[in-house]
């Protein structure tokens, strides 16, 4: 009998290369993902080495974090530009695949790899980003990385990693109507706090999970870091199966049943246990706002600010005061009464087809807030190009939003999408920290739904109740 | 890397503690995307004045230091952020050696993943090394292997290394180069798959 294991142990046994006292294990990457931000050093290192790529059959770049979302093509600031140009030449120099601004296939990385099929269970995949926790939710191993990293994974498709503790993160029961993957991460950050995660990598399991789409399970797992995960993941399952059936990279025919048959048998064995197991109950979780500088500064839209006066910890006194201070609220204010100036639909955490397609729901036929500039950013070319079939740019620009090329944009701020000083933006994305969407700039993370319903009404309020409405009507 | 087994060189003195990775390479020339080229940015703000003008009150731009490549400095040398620009501009103005009391952590790893060699002595030995290159044209020799810093009028201290860092170090090798030697291991894992 061989003791039970739990996938991610599985995933981490297959990809050992190398194992010796007093050292990491040294750990096989089937997907290495490049963009223009964090490798121009690393193309650079190789150079100066005079190495190669060892496997560019198993690199794959794309160009997302500086690219415009107004005009694809007019790159204002000179060194955005540059990093732009120069993925372009290392891609040519060592024969790296690259998907550039003109591709069909480009979008923000950890959107494109999906959607090409490039993310598939049981794989280790890395990329010069910490989002890259999203490839998770098809049961990878999915973890973000540095610059000397990333070389180093260009020169030897390794890395020298230390076997990771598991966590277990139970989701019991059914979600609410109007209540969303993204609403669900934030409540589990939000009870658990911006730290549990560190140290571990994260499965998400329970009823809650298993019901949820393969771009709903993208949300949750592209969250994982938030928590401190360095990844988390879900085991595959009939609906991972159905999603990759048929995209360019994935086997075809035959194959991808004998892939799929490989891809069961990583399922956590019966019996198989976690160093840590957390529990919440989904039918608890409410729409989400973050009212703070970190994701875990989360409460539901029913609920009022927290006021430092009555916190239990100490600690925690000054840390809510300086956010507080720093978003510009009142302690105890109910958190439906905020004002935003700006809505921002879009990153890796919700940029989706789905995720536009919930948003376009709350705001069709209406228009947004006068007070408020909305935008859309879609995650991908072709995410853009079906949500066009589908006439849902049509559904946004009516309502008053603009309708944008695809990029990270305004999730980091890097290209022409500030938030200016002072402002306040509902976004979509996955990081209020200071400054995230600008200087100065003051965040709300909430799902796709509740910042289209905030877009209408100028200020936060609960979806399920406009859709409720909706629904009267 | 080139191997690092000795090493004869002219010192520079710092004596300043808490040098942070911002001011031994500030923010604004992160955004490159070269990786050589750095060492023109090292402790710019120090170096030259608001107008890009060099500071001739500034140590480090008096010409009897010019070309030395032991560097040393007071406590908790490279603080600050995990950055890997910090020992890429020290390496790139064309220091080997680094000593100090004590240093941050990252920046110590970081250190040796780039060629530097950090060597760790007491206040007082830093403090009497950064009096003779103050006052004279100081030239110090490094024996990694015997683990030894040493001059030519009998001044002679020891240092700890960690075996692994030392190994490479001694060899010249980057930890790609380290990797490299499973190369074996990593074909016949790719042919297994
Ligand atoms: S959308 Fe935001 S979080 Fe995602 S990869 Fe781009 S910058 Fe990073």
């Amino acid at each position: 009998m061989h003791t039970p294991k739990n996938i991610i142990q599985k995933i981490w046994e297959k990809h050992v290369v190398h194992q010796e006292e007093g050292k990491p294990d040294l750990l096989y990457i089937d997907l290495h993902l490049v963009h223009e931000v964090t490798s121009p050093q690393a193309f650079e290192g190789l150079r100066m080495n005079g190495r190669k790529v060892r496997r560019p059959d198993l690199t794959y770049a794309t160009m997302d974090h500086n690219v415009p979302t107004r005009q694809r093509l007019v790159i204002n600031d000179p060194i955005s530009k540059k990093q732009i140009d120069t993925l372009q030449e290392n891609c040519q120099e060592f024969g790296v695949t690259l998907a550039d601004i003109h591709h069909p296939d480009n979008g923000i990385v950890h959107v494109i790899g999906p959607e090409l099929g490039l993310t598939q269970p049981g794989k280790t995949i890395v990329c010069g980003d910490s989002h890259t926790s999203t490839h998770g939710a098809f049961g990878s191993l999915a973890f973000g990385i540095g610059t000397s990293e990333v070389e180093h994974v260009l020169a030897t498709q390794t890395l020298w990693q230390a076997p990771p503790k598991t966590l277990n993160v139970k989701v019991n029961g059914k979600l609410g109507t109007g209540v969303t993957a993204k609403d669900l991460i934030l409540a589990i950050i939000g009870k658990f706090g911006v730290q549990f995660g560190t140290g571990y990598v994260m499965e998400y399991t329970g009823e809650a999970i298993r019901s949820l789409s393969m771009e709903e399970r993208m949300t949750v797992c592209n969250m994982s870091i938030e928590a401190g995960a360095r990844a988390g993941l879900i085991t595959p399952d009939e609906t991972t199966f159905e999603y990759l059936r048929g995209r360019r990279h994935v086997p075809q025919g035959e194959a991808f049943e004998e892939a799929v048959a490989e891809w069961k048998a990583l399922a956590t064995d019966e019996g198989a246990s976690y160093d840590r197991v957390v529990e919440i109950e989904a039918a608890e979780v409410e729409p989400q706002v973050t009212w703070g500088t970190n994701p875990g500064m989360c409460i539901p839209i029913t609920a009022n600010v927290p006021n430092p006066d009555e916190t239990e910890k100490p600690s925690e006194k000054d840390e809510i005061k300086r956010a507080l201070e720093y978003m510009g609220l009142e302690a105890g204010q109910p958190i439906s009464s905020v004002k935003i100036d700006h809505v921002f639909i879009g990153s890796c955490t919700n940029s989706r087809l789905s995720d536009l397609r919930s948003a376009a729901e709350v705001v069709r036929g209406k228009k947004v807030s006068p007070t408020v500039t909305a935008i859309v950013v879609p995650g991908s070319f072709s995410v853009k190009l079906a949500a066009e079939k589908e006439g849902l740019d049509k559904v946004f620009t009516d309502a008053g939003f603009e309708w944008r090329e695809a990029g990270c944009s305004m999730c980091l701020a890097m290209n022409d999408d500030i938030v200016p000083p002072g402002e306040r933006c509902a976004s979509t994305s996955n990081r209020n920290f200071e400054g995230r969407q600008g200087n100065g700039a003051r965040t709300h993370l909430v799902s796709p739904e509740m910042a289209a319903a905030a877009a209408v009404a100028g200020h936060f309020v609960d979806v399920r109740q406009v859709s409720a409405a909706q629904e009267v009507r | 890397m080139e191997p690092l087994k000795t090493h004869q060189g002219l010192v520079y003195p710092l004596n300043r503690s808490n040098i942070d990775t911002d001011q031994i390479i500030p923010k604004q020339f992160l955004k490159r995307i070269e990786r050589s080229g750095f060492g023109q940015f090292l402790f710019y703000h120090w170096r030259f004045d608001d107008e890009g003008n060099l500071r001739p009150d500034f140590s480090l731009n008096n010409p009897k230091y010019q070309g030395a490549s032991i560097l040393v400095a007071g406590e908790n040398f490279g603080c600050g952020s995990s950055r890997e620009h910090a020992p890429w501009a020290v390496q790139d103005f064309g220091f080997k050696i680094v000593i100090a009391p004590s240093y941050a952590d990252i920046f110590k790893n970081n250190c040796v993943k780039n060629g530097i060699l950090p060597i760790q002595v007491s206040d007082e030995q830093v403090q009497y090394i950064i009096r003779k290159a103050e006052s004279e044209e100081y030239q110090l020799t490094v024996d990694l292997e015997n683990q030894v810093v040493y001059d030519n009028e009998g001044f002679k201290v020891s240092f700890d290394i960690v075996p692994y860092p030392k190994v490479m170090l001694l060899n010249g090798w980057d930890e790609i180069g380290v990797t490299l030697t499973y190369e074996d291991k990593i074909a016949e894992y790719e042919l297994s798959k």
